[in-house]
């Protein structure tokens, strides 16, 4: 199911993002700095996770003029932000042209019991996840990468290390499963047989698996990689800090050099104070980010 | 075994590494200057070519990597290619000049336009490897607008060279790492 050429199209972008950081851009000034900093790709919003958190308010795809200035403007993949659930917003950045859709927990959902049929689109789609039977379904539904959806706009990596570790821990536990225990843990995981079998045979997900949410330093962006992420998804954490250039540099050197503490040492001295964050235990159950979507 | 540096600042740098592999060299991640010591070969991957751009030049590896390619073979695809070329538009950046020829980046259009293709390769290719066609994975492709005099085109799709050879330098506009034919890794082992 998975492995047509369409979908194959879809996870090759995704392999190509490998080894890098993609930002949370505004506009076509952000996204300039962050393309000159190194990002490989760059996602448009309204408002970062941030401001969404601070502001409140029905939070939706970007402005369309304001995409197409970020696209008119770099030449890095541009990416873009749908509700979860709503595919006519897909479909609108779908026409628009943008590179990749992120069906996203960050903004308001459209839809509380139905993501996109993402197999449905020839753009392909990020989805969230923080544990495997999520990352499944996801795939299941046409989803060609797959982040941890950590606590997005709160400055603070423990739920992206929870969801990371979650992922790559029930990962390991398949790969030890035999034929009639893998049915067993598909009804579980709520996820199709047949994607179980794959994850338990290679122990990796069928696409790429990147991090995002809470990454506000270069070190963050390291500790991420080391648990198993491929690439990562830099939110507030580059906008909403002193320090936006030097900080997005930064961040990309982590990316590369995850595995070589000298170099990490050299990224972290560049750097001012990052964004403020927030301690999640002191936010409401129903201020979670993470907990949209299914 | 023929060691085959991969450079590894950004990119699909593990399904090269795979590929490499399965046409029998021994793949190596290549992120530091020093990392290009005693390397047969080296390919750079499929990326995002204004990252690896950046990182190349904060690491100061610019002028090691043309120094490299003046003694041995490097493969590059997509952004590799970018990367390998002598002119670079749509817009215009920095490469390290090693072959002659003219790269359009991103000149298929966008991600939509991104595609897999069957592809006839030259005689000369099947020659060298195994006859038939050959999978081409196009993902936010560049096009090869020029080629220089010394430089052979080993395939091509719609009339523009994709797979070309110059010398030592071997450069593809595909992805030949994430499909499950090797021909095209075999043909860059061979020259090694």
């Amino acid at each position: 199911m998975y492995l047509d050429d369409t979908f194959r199209v879809k996870v090759g972008l995704a392999e190509m993002l490998k080894g890098g950081v993609i930002m949370d851009v505004t506009n076509a000034e952000q996204a300039l700095i962050a393309e000159k900093a190194g990002a490989t790709a760059v996602m448009a919003l309204e408002r970062v996770p941030a401001d969404i958190r601070k502001e409140g308010g029905v939070a939706r795809m970007a402005p369309i003029s304001k995409i197409r200035e970020i696209m008119h403007t770099v030449s890095i993949p541009v990416m873009a932000k749908a509700r979860i659930g709503h595919f006519m917003e897909a479909r609108i950045l779908e026409a628009l042209g943008v590179d990749y859709v992120d069906e996203s927990e960050v903004l308001t959902p459209a839809d509380e019991e139905h993501h996109i049929d993402k197999r449905a689109f020839k753009v392909p789609f990020v989805c969230g996840a923080r544990n495997l039977g999520e990352a499944l379904r996801r795939i299941a539904e046409g989803a060609a990468m797959i982040r941890t959806k950590g606590e997005a706009g709160s400055g603070n990596i423990v739920e992206a290390v929870r969801h990371m570790r979650t992922i790559q821990k029930e990962m390991k536990q398949l790969t030890v499963l035999g034929k009639e225990e893998l049915v067993a843990e598909s009804k579980k995981l709520q996820a199709p047989l047949e994607l179980v079998e794959h994850v338990a045979q290679t122990g990796k997900l069928p696409v790429p698996n990147f991090s995002a949410g809470g990454i506000a330093t270069p070190a963050d962006a390291a500790l991420v990689m080391q648990l198993g992420a491929e690439a990562v998804f830099v939110g507030s954490g580059i906008f909403k800090s002193d320090d936006p250039e030097a900080r997005a540099r930064a961040i990309v050197k982590a990316a590369t050099y995850f595995n070589d503490p000298q170099k990490l040492l050299e990224a972290s001295e560049e750097l001012g104070i990052g964004m403020h964050g927030i301690d999640i235990s002191k936010l409401q159950e129903s201020e979670l980010l993470q907990t949209r979507g299914w | 075994m023929k060691k085959v540096g991969v450079l590894a600042l950004q990119g699909d740098f593990e399904a090269h590494s795979r590929a490499l592999a399965r046409a029998g060299a021994e793949p190596v991640l290549a992120r530091a200057t020093s990392d290009l010591d005693r390397l047969d070969g080296l390919v750079i991957p499929g990326g995002e070519s204004t990252t690896m751009l950046k990182l190349m030049n904060a690491e100061g590896m610019v002028q090691p990597l043309v120094v490299f390619g003046q003694k041995r073979p490097i493969f590059g695809t997509c952004a590799g290619a970018i990367l390998l070329a002598s002119e670079v538009t749509h817009p215009a950046q920095q490469s390290l000049g090693l072959m002659d020829l003219t790269v359009e980046r991103n000149a298929y259009g966008r991600q939509i336009d991104s595609r897999v293709a069957h592809v006839t390769p030259e005689p000369d290719f099947a020659q060298r490897t195994q006859p038939g066609d050959l999978e081409a994975v196009f993902i936010r492709a560049p096009i090869i607008r020029r080629v220089g005099a010394n430089a052979k085109v080993l395939v091509a799709y719609q009339g523009d060279p994709v797979l070309v050879e110059q010398g030592r330098h071997l450069v593809a506009t595909f992805h030949p790492e994430l499909s499950s034919d090797s021909r095209v890794h075999e043909l860059f082992v061979s020259k090694l």
